[in-house]
C-alpha cells in the first residue's frame, strides 16, 4: 500500500513523506529550541508516554481501515484497568490471572462494539461506540466508587515503568505489536480482506468474505490493544484510575489520520500511524519543554490535525491529477 | 418552425468507450421527440450533455439558435432545460411544495419563506398537470406516479421549455402511464419541446411526433414516427455487426449443473424456474428492471428469498450468501463494477486474487505473495489486460480492462457455474469479443454459463437456450436451434407477449 514508485512525480512523493517530513523538521527545531530536548533522558520519556496512544492508536488503525470508528476505546482503557484493580481489592493476587482479566474485559467490551454493528445492524458506529464510550465510563466510575486503585503487583507495573538498558520498556513492546500488526495487514488473509471491506464493502461481500467475522474480529482487536494500553498506563501512573481515558480516542484517531488514513476507508499503515503517534507525541513533549501552558497544547495539536487532514486532500487531488496526466 | 434545441455532431470519450460519436438531434417547440436505442447506446450520455452534466468534447449545442456551452447543470436548468430521471431526485421527508421550490424558494419582504404564495402556486402548477395534490403532503405519502407529477410540476416552476424524460414509465401502472400520457400531450400543447425516452414502443407510437435512434454511440437515423413501424424502429435499434462479430462455439453439453425451482421474493421476482448444464449458455433475456439480476442476488445468497429451491449439480444446497454460494462452485461477475466488483484504490494483483485469497493464495492464514503474483501475471496474459504494473489501483484501468479484472478474479476462484450479469456493458467491441472467448472456453471445459444481458445480438449471438422475464416473471424460454429464436420473439415477450 504504502509503495514509493519514484517514477512518479515528486509532489506525490513528497506528500506521501509529509507526516515523516514534518517530525524531522520537528526534532530539528525542538533540538536548537530546547537544550533538553536532545538528551537521552528527554527521548525515552517521549517514547514512554507515547507508548499508551500507539496501542490504543494501532487498534484504532485497522478499525478506520475498515471505514468504521472505535469513539469507545479510552473507555475501554479505563474499565478494563479498573476491573483488574477490583479484583485485585477482591483479593486476586496473582498477576497471571490479573491480566487475563484485564484482558478479557478489553476483548469482551470490544466484540460488544463488534455486536452491535454486525449483529444488531445499528448503521455506523460512530454512534454505537459513543453509546458504550459512555456505558464504559459509567460502569468504570461505578465499580471503584470513582476512586483510584493503587498497589499493583511489581510484575504488572514493570511494562509501564520499567527499563532495559535504559530503553522503556513500554516502546518494546510497542515496537513488537507494531511489526505484527504490520505482518498482519500486508501478509495474512485477514489483513487483505480488512482493506478490501474498507475499500469496497459491497465487493467484498459478493467477494464471499466473511465480512461479520471480520468486523468482529476489527472491534474485539481494539478493545484488546485498549486492555494492554491500560495496563502499561498503570506502569507509568502508578494507579487505575477511572478516568484514565477521556483524551485517548482524539489523540489515538488523530495519529492514524495523521499517518495517512482516511476514514472513507480502505487505506492507513502501520509506519504512518507510528509516525502519526511520535508526532503527536514529539509536539506535546516540545511545548512541555518550552513551558508552554496547556491551552496552546490544545491550539497546536488541534492545528496539526487540520493541517494533516488538509494534506490528505491534497494529496488525493494530486494523486488524481498524476493519474489523468498519466492517461493524456 | 424555429428550433428549440439543436444538437450538431457532438462526441464524448470515456476511458476506453467512445460514448459518443458524432451524434445529431433536433427538438422543435411542442414536439415529443423519442429517443430510442438499446442499453449502451448513448442515450444517457446525450441528455448529460444537454443538462450540463457531461461536457462533450466536439459539436454544439444550440438553444434557440445559438450556441451554448453548459459548464453545469445550473446554466442548462437557466435556459429551460429540465430532466425527470428515472431515479427521481425527490426528498422523502419534505412537502410537495418544498420539492417544488428547492433551490429557488420564494420570500416574503422580509426575507422569511413565503410558504402561502409557495403552496398557492405549488397547488396551481399541480392541478395544470390534472393533479389534486395536497401541496403540503410529504413526499413520501405519494406513489412513484405523483412524485413523478411533483417533478414535472417543478419543471414547469422553472419555466421549462425543454423536458426531458428518461424511461418515465419504466415504474408505473397501466393507468399512471395513461395520465403520464396525457400530461406529456398537454405540455406539448403548451409549447414545451419533450424529449422522451422509453423502451416500449407502444407509448413510442402514442405519444412522440419524431425518433431518433442511437446504436453504439453514433445516429442511426432521426425519423416521422409515422413513418416508421415496430419492425424498422427495433431493426434500426439493433446493431448486425456485432452478431457478425460474435465468435460463438456450441460445445457438447452435459449434465445439470445448476437447476432453480420457484424462486421468489415478493415484490420483485416470483415463481422463477430455470436450469443450466454443463457446456452450456443460458441467456437472460428481458428488458432493465425485468428482475433478472434480483433473481440471480437470490440465488447467490446476496439477498434473501422468500421461496424456492436450488440445486448444483443434482444435490439440493441452501445458499444463505455468497460464501455457500462460491462453495458451491457459483462465480458471479457483477453488471456494476464499480459497486460490487472491484476495490478501486486496491492493486490489480488484489483485486484478482480477492475471492479465493484464502482458498487458492494461502497457507496458514498467510499470503502466498508470490503465488499471487505468477498467477495475476497468468491472468493478465491470458485475458490480455492491459496494465502497466500489477500494484496499480485497478480504478486506473478502462471499463474493459476492469471487467477483465472482474472475470480474472472469478476465473481463480475455479467455479463450475459461471453467471455474468451485461458482461459487456460499457466496454467497447474488442473487449466484448474477448469476454465472449472467455464464456466459449468456460463451456469448452465443460463449465455452465448463465448471462444476462440486455443486448439482444449477444443473446442471440452467445446463448444455447434463452429465458425471457418481464415484470419479475419468466415469460417462456427458447432453444437456440428452434425457428423462433429470434429477436422478434424475444422483444414481443420482454415487452408481455407469450412465446
Amino acid at each position: 500500500m504504502a509503495n514509493i514508485n519514484l517514477g512518479k512525480s515528486w509532489k506525490e512523493v513528497a506528500f506521501k513523506l509529509a507526516p515523516l517530513l514534518s517530525l524531522v523538521i520537528l526534532s530539528v527545531y525542538l533540538t536548537f529550541a530546547s537544550s533538553n530536548f536532545l538528551k537521552i533522558d528527554n527521548m525515552m520519556n517521549i517514547l514512554r508516554q507515547a507508548s499508551t496512544i500507539a496501542l490504543v492508536a494501532l487498534g484504532m488503525l485497522i478499525v478506520i481501515i475498515t471505514a468504521g470508528i472505535d469513539l469507545s476505546v479510552g473507555s475501554i482503557l479505563a474499565l478494563s484497568i479498573v476491573t483488574m484493580g477490583v479484583a485485585l481489592k477482591a483479593g486476586v493476587t496473582n498477576p497471571l490471572i490479573l491480566v487475563l482479566v484485564c484482558v478479557a474485559v478489553g476483548i469482551a467490551f470490544g466484540v460488544v462494539n463488534g455486536l452491535l454493528l454486525t449483529k444488531l445492524n445499528l448503521p455506523h458506529p460512530f454512534i454505537s461506540t459513543i453509546g458504550t464510550r459512555n456505558i464504559g465510563q459509567g460502569l468504570a466510575l461505578l465499580i471503584t466508587g470513582a476512586a483510584p486503585i493503587i498497589g499493583f503487583p511489581k510484575i504488572i507495573e514493570a511494562p509501564g515503568a520499567g527499563n532495559v538498558g535504559g530503553f522503556p520498556v513500554s516502546f518494546l513492546l510497542v515496537l513488537v505489536a507494531y511489526v505484527l500488526v504490520h505482518i498482519m495487514l500486508n501478509n495474512t488473509v485477514l489483513g487483505r480482506q480488512i482493506y478490501s471491506i474498507g475499500g469496497n464493502k459491497e465487493a467484498a461481500i459478493v467477494a464471499g468474505i466473511n465480512v461479520k467475522r471480520v468486523l468482529l474480529f476489527v472491534y474485539g482487536f481494539s478493545g484488546f490493544m485498549c486492555s494492554l494500553a491500560g495496563i502499561i498506563y498503570i506502569g507509568r501512573v502508578g494507579a487505575a484510575i477511572p478516568l484514565a481515558g477521556p483524551t485517548t480516542d482524539m489523540d489515538a484517531i488523530a495519529a492514524v489520520i495523521i499517518g495517512g488514513a482516511s476514514f472513507s476507508g480502505g487505506k492507513g499503515t502501520v509506519s504512518g500511524t507510528m509516525i502519526g503517534v511520535l508526532l503527536i507525541a514529539l509536539i506535546r513533549n516540545g511545548l512541555n519543554l518550552m513551558s508552554a501552558a496547556s491551552d496552546l497544547q490544545y491550539i497546536v495539536i488541534g492545528l496539526v490535525i487540520i493541517i494533516a487532514v488538509f494534506a490528505d486532500v491534497v494529496r488525493t487531488k494530486v494523486e488524481e491529477k498524476a493519474r489523468r496526466l498519466a492517461k493524456a | 418552425m424555429e428550433k428549440l434545441i439543436e444538437i450538431r455532431k457532438i462526441r464524448k470519450q470515456f476511458p476506453g468507450v467512445l460514448a459518443l460519436d458524432g451524434v445529431s438531434m433536433e427538438v422543435l417547440p411542442g414536439q415529443v421527440h423519442g429517443l430510442l436505442g438499446e442499453n449502451g447506446a448513448g442515450k444517457s450520455t446525450l441528455i448529460k450533455c444537454l443538462t450540463g452534466i457531461h461536457q462533450p468534447e466536439e459539436g454544439q449545442i444550440l438553444v434557440d439558435g445559438k450556441e451554448v456551452r453548459f459548464e453545469n447543470p445550473k446554466q442548462a436548468i437557466n435556459l429551460g432545460i429540465s430532466c425527470i430521471y428515472q431515479e427521481l431526485n425527490t426528498i422523502p421527508e419534505l412537502s410537495v411544495t418544498d420539492n417544488i421550490f428547492l433551490g429557488q424558494y420564494l420570500r416574503t419582504g422580509a426575507g422569511f419563506l413565503d410558504y402561502n404564495t409557495m403552496h398557492t402556486k405549488a397547488k396551481e402548477y399541480l392541478s395544470q398537470l390534472g393533479q389534486e395534490i395536497d401541496p403540503k403532503t410529504p413526499m413520501r405519502d405519494l406513489g412513484i406516479g405523483q412524485q413523478q407529477m411533483v417533478e414535472i410540476a417543478k419543471s414547469l416552476s422553472r419555466n421549462a421549455r425543454l423536458i426531458i424524460m428518461d424511461e418515465p414509465s419504466a415504474s408505473l401502472s397501466r393507468r399512471e402511464i395513461d395520465e403520464l400520457m396525457k400530461v406529456v400531450r398537454y405540455l406539448a400543447d403548451k409549447k414545451v419541446g419533450i424529449i422522451f425516452i422509453s423502451h416500449k414502443l407502444e407509448e413510442v407510437f402514442e405519444v412522440c411526433d419524431m425518433v431518433t435512434i442511437l446504436r453504439d454511440g453514433q445516429h442511426i437515423i432521426s425519423e416521422d414516427v409515422k413513418n416508421m413501424t415496430n419492425e424498422s424502429l427495433i431493426a434500426n435499434m439493433v446493431g448486425r455487426e456485432l452478431k457478425e462479430l460474435i465468435p460463438k462455439e456450441v460445445h457438447p453439453v452435459g449434465e445439470e449443473f445448476l437447476r432453480v425451482e420457484g424462486l421468489t421474493r415478493y415484490g420483485v421476482y416470483r415463481d422463477i424456474s430455470f436450469s443450466v448444464r454443463g457446456g452450456e449458455v443460458l441467456g437472460m433475456a428481458g428488458l432493465v428492471g425485468a428482475g433478472r439480476s434480483e433473481t440471480i442476488r437470490g440465488v447467490f445468497g446476496i439477498d434473501d428469498i422468500d421461496g424456492g429451491k436450488v440445486w448444483v449439480k443434482g444435490k439440493e444446497v441452501s445458499i444463505k450468501n455468497p460464501m455457500d454460494a462460491i462453495a458451491n462452485g457459483l462465480a458471479f461477475v457483477t453488471e456494476d463494477r464499480k459497486g460490487q466488483g472491484l476495490v478501486l484504490n486496491d492493486s490489480i494483483a488484489n483485486n484478482l486474487s480477492l475471492v479465493s485469497l484464502e482458498r487458492n493464495f494461502s497457507k496458514g492464514g498467510f499470503i502466498q505473495k508470490k503465488k499471487v503474483r505468477q498467477r495475476s501475471k497468468e491472468n493478465v496474459d491470458a485475458l490480455r489486460i492491459k496494465i502497466a504494473s500489477l500494484n496499480d489501483p485497478v480504478g486506473q484501468l478502462s471499463g474493459g480492462n476492469q471487467q477483465k479484472v472482474v472475470i480474472g478474479k472469478w476465473l481463480n476462484s475455479d467455479p463450475d457455474i459461471f453467471i455474468f450479469d451485461e458482461p459487456t456493458r460499457g466496454i467497447d467491441i474488442g473487449a466484448k469479443v474477448e469476454v465472449y472467448n472467455v464464456m466459449n472456453a468456460l463451456t469448452k471445459q465443460g463449465k455452465a454459463v448463465v448471462m444476462i444481458s440486455s443486448e439482444l445480438p449477444e443473446i442471440l449471438g452467445m446463448s444455447d437456450r434463452v429465458i425471457v422475464m418481464r415484470e419479475g416473471k419468466v415469460m417462456g424460454e427458447l432453444d437456440r436451434d428452434s425457428s423462433n429464436f429470434n429477436e422478434e420473439t424475444i422483444m414481443k415477450a420482454a415487452w408481455g407477449g407469450k412465446i
